[in-house]
């Protein structure tokens, strides 16, 4: 299968202390991948890396066949087939739904009006809100931002969607309608990263678990097999915590 | 609710009235003294031929210096501002850029003007700066060489030809001294944006430029009016303080008019209530400019 993303022996640090120590992963095209571990263990730091939010300092990281480097016109076009859902959706709070949706079609693409706002339609109607399209996203219910803030990314047609704690944010009745929309792009074929707590989720969805604690891929293995037969300890550990309520 | 708001609002209007009313008595008792004590004989009529006044020749009525004086403030005032903020964009963006040698540019501007009184950098600019920079601009020159119709619009823009220089050196004084405020206030206005919208922004393939452009910068202005409102008000005051270097706006032609004729008082409460009305418009105005950014911001 058609390799997208490809980190290699990278390295991450804050200071002095080591956020992502000897990471390596692998994801083809069409995978999707569920990243999970305690807070601090450098999951976040792992994907923002992979669209360069945080550069990282040894290692390499290729996406779609493009190492990532300090070329800034390179990593623009690279972002624009990398889609970002953000924990706090960061919706851009003085545009309207569709404004939000439209402005880097028109503005990194140079789609004219008409047609942004086309694709914009589209994908609202693929996150089931199409009726918000003139609403700022203030008058939003939390899963609707989030919703918003993934149809925004999908407007730029990406060839993978990152997901950094996309639930993590809503309300516990909120949740259930951000994941549906997750799903339905699963099952389109998107190749996903998702950094999630959402062990619902990785079992539905997911082809793939990555376990991360302090900083190391601790255990990755197909989905199935990483719920029934985790090989380390600490993934037991981890399991047991959030897995027995 | 409504009925736990009604006596509030009344509790208000009562202070209010004693505020209101305490308020005309001070001026009123003033004004009682200023007319037995000092016994002075008030000249109000005077200031409307300095406003303005009839042409022989023209068989018309012309303005007269303040009126000149008044239309040489707005110029100043207009144009100072819209170079002000320009200045004050370019550098505010620069301060938060992560170049070294931008930040460390904007940073030797802002510094060294806000070190420093106002009236020492209007004396510092103009001596060492304006007598020498604005010659090599060719002026005195351009007025000379230029259509009547290019010199119609300069007029229009900048007063009369033979003020040019002058008139430009004030300008160009003004917005040096504001712009630094105005960066300071931008930059702040900028940093005060969540960072999570430039990561939004960049995450959707926006270059840099481009995040600022559309993402963060229609954010900022909304939160910098109120700061931006009391610097051009600042701007309008500080105005006056170009007088010291023979810009011929208001207060310069009000000091004229003042020595000649020797009414010192009517002139300078005149030109005080001028000054009012402008920045208390601007005020208003800015007023009514933010709720309405508010109001789009909650759609």
């Amino acid at each position: 299968m058609e390799q997208m993303i490809l980190l290699k022996h990278v390295f991450k640090y804050f200071g002095e202390f080591r956020a992502l120590n000897d990471v390596s992963l692998e994801v083809a095209a069409g995978e999707r991948v569920v990243v999970c571990g305690p807070s601090g263990s450098g999951k976040s730091t792992m994907i923002r890396c992979i669209n360069r939010l945080e550069e990282h300092d040894d290692g390499e990281i290729w996406v779609n066949g493009n190492q990532l480097t300090e070329d800034v016109k390179k990593l623009t076009e690279i972002r624009k087939d990398v889609g970002m859902v953000f924990q706090q959706f960061n919706l851009f709070p003085h545009l309207s739904v569709v404004d939000n949706l439209t402005l880097a079609p028109m503005r990194a693409r140079g789609l004219s009006k008409s047609d942004a706002t086309d694709l914009a339609m589209t994908y609202l109607n693929r996150v089931h809100i199409p009726e918000q399209a003139a609403k700022y996203p203030g008058q939003l219910s939390g899963g609707q931002q989030q919703r918003v803030a993934i149809a925004r990314s999908l407007c730029m047609q990406p060839k993978i969607m990152l997901f950094d704690e996309p639930t993590s944010a809503l309300d516990p009745e909120m949740i259930k309608e951000v994941l549906d929309v997750m799903i339905e792009l699963a099952e389109d074929g998107m190749t996903m990263i998702v950094v999630t707590h959402e062990m619902g989720f990785a079992k539905k969805a997911a082809n793939k678990v990555v376990f991360m604690d302090q900083g190391e891929v601790v255990e990755s293995a197909p989905t199935e097999q990483f719920f029934s037969q985790p090989e380390s300890d600490r993934t037991k550990l981890f399991l047991s915590q959030i897995l027995t309520h | 609710m409504t009925a736990r708001k009604k006596p509030k609002s009344g509790v208000t209007r009562a202070v209010d009235t004693i505020v209101i009313a305490s308020a005309i008595f001070l001026v009123g008792y003033v004004i009682y003294k200023v007319d037995t004590v000092m016994i002075y004989n008030w000249h109000w009529g005077f200031l409307w031929e300095y406003i303005l006044r009839w042409d022989e020749e023209q068989q018309a009525y012309a303005p007269n210096l303040l009126l000149k004086g008044l239309a040489t403030t707005f110029r100043l005032v207009i144009w100072s501002m819209l170079l002000a903020s320009i200045i004050g964009i370019v550098m505010g963006i620069m301060r938060t850029s992560s170049r070294i040698f931008f930040r460390t540019v904007s940073r030797l501007y802002v510094e060294f003007i806000r070190n420093m009184p106002p009236v020492v950098f209007i004396f510092v600019f103009f001596f060492f700066l304006s007598s020498q920079f604005v010659p090599l601009l060719g002026i005195d020159e351009l007025s000379v060489n230029a259509s009547p119709k290019t010199i119609a619009l300069l007029e229009i823009l900048l007063g009369p030809p033979e003020l040019f220089a002058n008139v430009i050196s004030g300008i160009l004084c003004l917005a040096l001294f504001e712009g630094a405020y105005i960066t300071e206030i931008i930059r702040a206005g900028i940093q005060s944006i969540d960072k999570g919208q430039t990561e939004a922004g960049q995450s959707i393939g926006l270059t840099r430029f481009q995040t600022l452009r559309w993402v963060i910068f229609p954010q900022a202005v909304q939160k910098v009016i109120p700061p931006l409102t009391g610097q051009f008000i600042t701007l309008i005051k500080d105005s006056s303080i170009v007088s010291l270097i023979s810009i011929q706006e208001l207060t310069f032609l009000a000091q004229e008019v003042a020595y000649s004729t020797q009414y010192v008082f009517e002139i300078w409460l005149f030109v005080a209530a001028v000054y009012f009305c402008i920045c208390y418009s601007l005020a208003l105005l800015f007023g009514k400019l933010e709720k309405r950014s508010q109001r789009i911001y909650q759609g």
